[in-house]
């Protein structure tokens, strides 16, 4: 914490605080005079502000992505590594483990992405009728997605949808004999989406925030030309919503490609059963930190990215043809 | 989501029936709180689970325990090899860190990116956009690497020094979107009155910016105190680590038999931040609204 300021103060000395701004603003003519010298201070000074963040991009960002990108055409393992060329990539292509993780994550995200944002829609559009008590209602949504990620709502998910857990004990009391959600590898998947679903409170507040820039006179307009409640969500709230739906997607898309940690303690670490919840994350952290084969886990790495990179890319592409930009009229 | 209700805001609604109207706002608060029971069950469960007895975690679904067993919270806490204090400390250790290192470096960032011109700010704050979807993932093996190599794994280093150096890209992004918003009057007076550009930014800037300050810190602090992914690769020695790696320990190393205590210890680790979401909301929902990530 001290080392806050030891990034600070060997910085603040560089900045020069004297006498050429502390004067009056510079006439026009100063000014051409002295410009050269005030733009220089001012990028002395930019520079200082920027140093943090530029050795941080350098030393923890750019690097390492350059470096993982190498590894991945090598069989690096802590401190060892050839150059294999395409090899780790041929390796992918035989490797079924990596294709089930692949598949695993697919259906993760297109199922609980689009569940989640329907009830945030849903949700959003309920709460911006302006009811008493909104305020509650909406912190009651909200919570989940603050805790969502925990190790400690993991572990108790993992209760929740175990054998003896709380949803068999309800099933029990209408006389359902239910099974183990979590144990068996139909429907373990499931239990993880419903967890996503669960959180949908961030994008919710999106929603809400978009809702309310919407101008009422819209609403009165449509009425004026005898829109019904239906018509008014379909012609006024929906197009107008677009962009938010759209930023929302593509923001959850990214996320739920890279979840880690509710499978992770979900399925104690393993991706179980029978590889049923290994999201792609947890097949690189198995194969990176568990096995130790660092250059195919950066090749995975980079194989996540691609396809975060490819949907995200889709999702602009197709933009084209549903998000309403009200701009062009 | 073509099947939700349509919007009618009320103060739009210029002949309503009252009685209709009073009806149908009854039930929305019904269905509401039908649906709010819903999400919060579980939680609530969890809650009063932590406070059963063992046979009873297992067989009642309701909420209040026939007998209080205190002594979950005491077992819990003594289960692993350290008090669970230990971990609570390591894991505040690092949050207070991860706050300071956000605080300073990206409002440093974000000041320059929103008041200072200097060459290729515009690609540097494509990029700074750029690193906020980039994937921890793809750059975390060449990190422990290099973490690896300099003796720092075991350490809280690997979690601190990121912060330190502005790489929360997101927090930058949302300070420069708050100091956009604030009148540059503000900064030529400043200047006037001889504020060099590090004046500015500690004597105007940051005062101001203290929403966006708040809201980062709140964050900052969910998120380091909830985030397992790191410290799982980072932190292996017993003696550093964190609640989510005490609560995993916890979970993999007892069976069936202290579901109790664990759950107790669960709600020990949810409990701060139930705490600062309670205080922060403003600033959560603000967070979000403006930029949008979780």
């Amino acid at each position: 914490m001290t080392d806050n300021d030891v990034a600070v103060v060997p910085v603040r000395p560089r900045s020069p605080d004297d006498d050429l701004n502390t004067s009056k603003p510079p006439s026009a003519r100063t000014r051409r005079r002295t410009g050269n010298t005030i733009r220089s201070r001012e990028r002395w000074a930019a520079l200082s502000f920027m140093a943090p963040w530029l050795i941080g991009l350098a030393v923890i960002t750019i690097g390492p992505m350059v470096y993982s990108f190498y590894l991945s055409f090598t069989d690096y393992s802590l401190g060892y590594g050839e150059w294999t060329g395409m090899e780790n990539y041929r390796r992918m292509a035989d490797d079924s483990r990596l294709a089930q993780s692949v598949k695993v994550t697919a259906i993760y995200t297109f199922v609980s992405v689009p569940l989640q944002l329907a009830m945030a829609l849903l949700l959003a559009i309920v709460l911006d009728r302006g009811l008493r008590g909104m305020a509650f209602y909406r912190s009651v949504f909200y919570l989940p997605s603050l805790l969502g990620s925990s190790v400690a709502i993991a572990i108790m998910w993992r209760q929740i949808f175990g054998t003896e857990g709380l949803v068999n004990q309800f099933l029990a009391l209408f006389g359902i004999e239910g099974q183990g959600w979590v144990s068996s590898p139909d429907t373990a998947l499931g239990t993880l989406i419903i967890l996503h679903v669960w959180t949908f409170g961030s994008p919710m507040i999106i929603f809400l925030a978009g809702l309310r820039q919407i101008p009422t006179m819209y609403y009165e307009a449509a009425k004026v030309d005898g829109a019904g409640p239906l018509r008014r969500f379909r012609s006024v709230t929906l197009p107008l919503l677009t962009p938010i739906i759209f930023f929302n997607l593509v923001l959850q898309v990214i996320q739920s490609f890279q979840s880690f940690t509710q499978a992770f303690i979900v399925s104690g670490g393993k991706g179980g059963p029978a590889d049923s919840t290994l999201f792609l994350t947890l097949y690189l952290y198995d194969q990176g930190f568990t096995q130790f084969n660092m250059g195919y886990a950066s090749a995975i790495a980079w194989l996540l990215l691609a396809i975060i990179a490819i949907f995200t890319a889709l999702n602009f592409l197709m933009s084209k043809f549903w998000v309403f930009y009200g701009d062009n009229d | 989501m073509t099947k939700a209700p349509a919007p009618e805001r009320p103060d739009n609604r210029t002949e309503v029936r009252a009685a209709s109207g009073a009806i149908k706002k009854l039930i929305f608060h019904l269905l509401l709180i039908a649906a709010g029971m819903v999400m919060i069950y579980p939680l609530l469960w969890m809650l009063s689970a932590s406070f059963k007895p063992i046979e009873e975690i297992f067989s009642d679904p309701g909420l209040i325990p026939t007998q209080w067993e205190w002594s979950n919270y005491s077992e819990g806490w003594n289960a692993l090899p350290h008090p669970f204090h230990k971990y609570i400390f390591n894991s505040l250790i690092i949050v207070a860190g991860c706050i300071l290192g956000n605080l300073v470096s990206c409002s440093m960032a974000a000041y320059a990116f929103a008041r200072l011109r200097f060459p290729f700010r515009g690609m540097f704050f494509a990029i700074m956009l750029g690193t906020i979807m980039l994937p921890i993932h793809v750059i975390i093996i060449p990190q422990y690497i290099l973490f690896n190599n300099i003796g720092w794994v075991d350490t809280f280093w690997p979690l601190l020094v990121p912060k330190l150096l502005a790489t929360d890209a997101f927090f930058v992004f949302l300070m420069v979107q708050f100091i956009r918003g604030l009148p540059k009057e503000l900064d030529e007076a400043a200047s006037i009155d001889g504020c060099g550009y590090w004046g500015t930014y500690l004597r105007v800037i940051m005062p101001l910016c203290m929403p966006a300050l708040a809201t980062t810190a709140i964050f900052t602090f969910i998120w380091t105190w909830n985030d397992f992914y790191s410290q799982l690769i980072y932190l292996r020695d017993p003696d550093m680590q964190t609640v989510p790696l005490a609560l995993r320990l916890f979970m993999d190393s007892q069976g069936q038999t202290s579901w109790g205590a664990l759950f107790a210890m669960s709600i020990v680790a949810l409990g701060p931040i139930f705490g600062f979401f309670l205080a922060g909301q403003r600033y959560l929902v603000r967070g979000i609204a403006t930029t949008g990530i979780k």
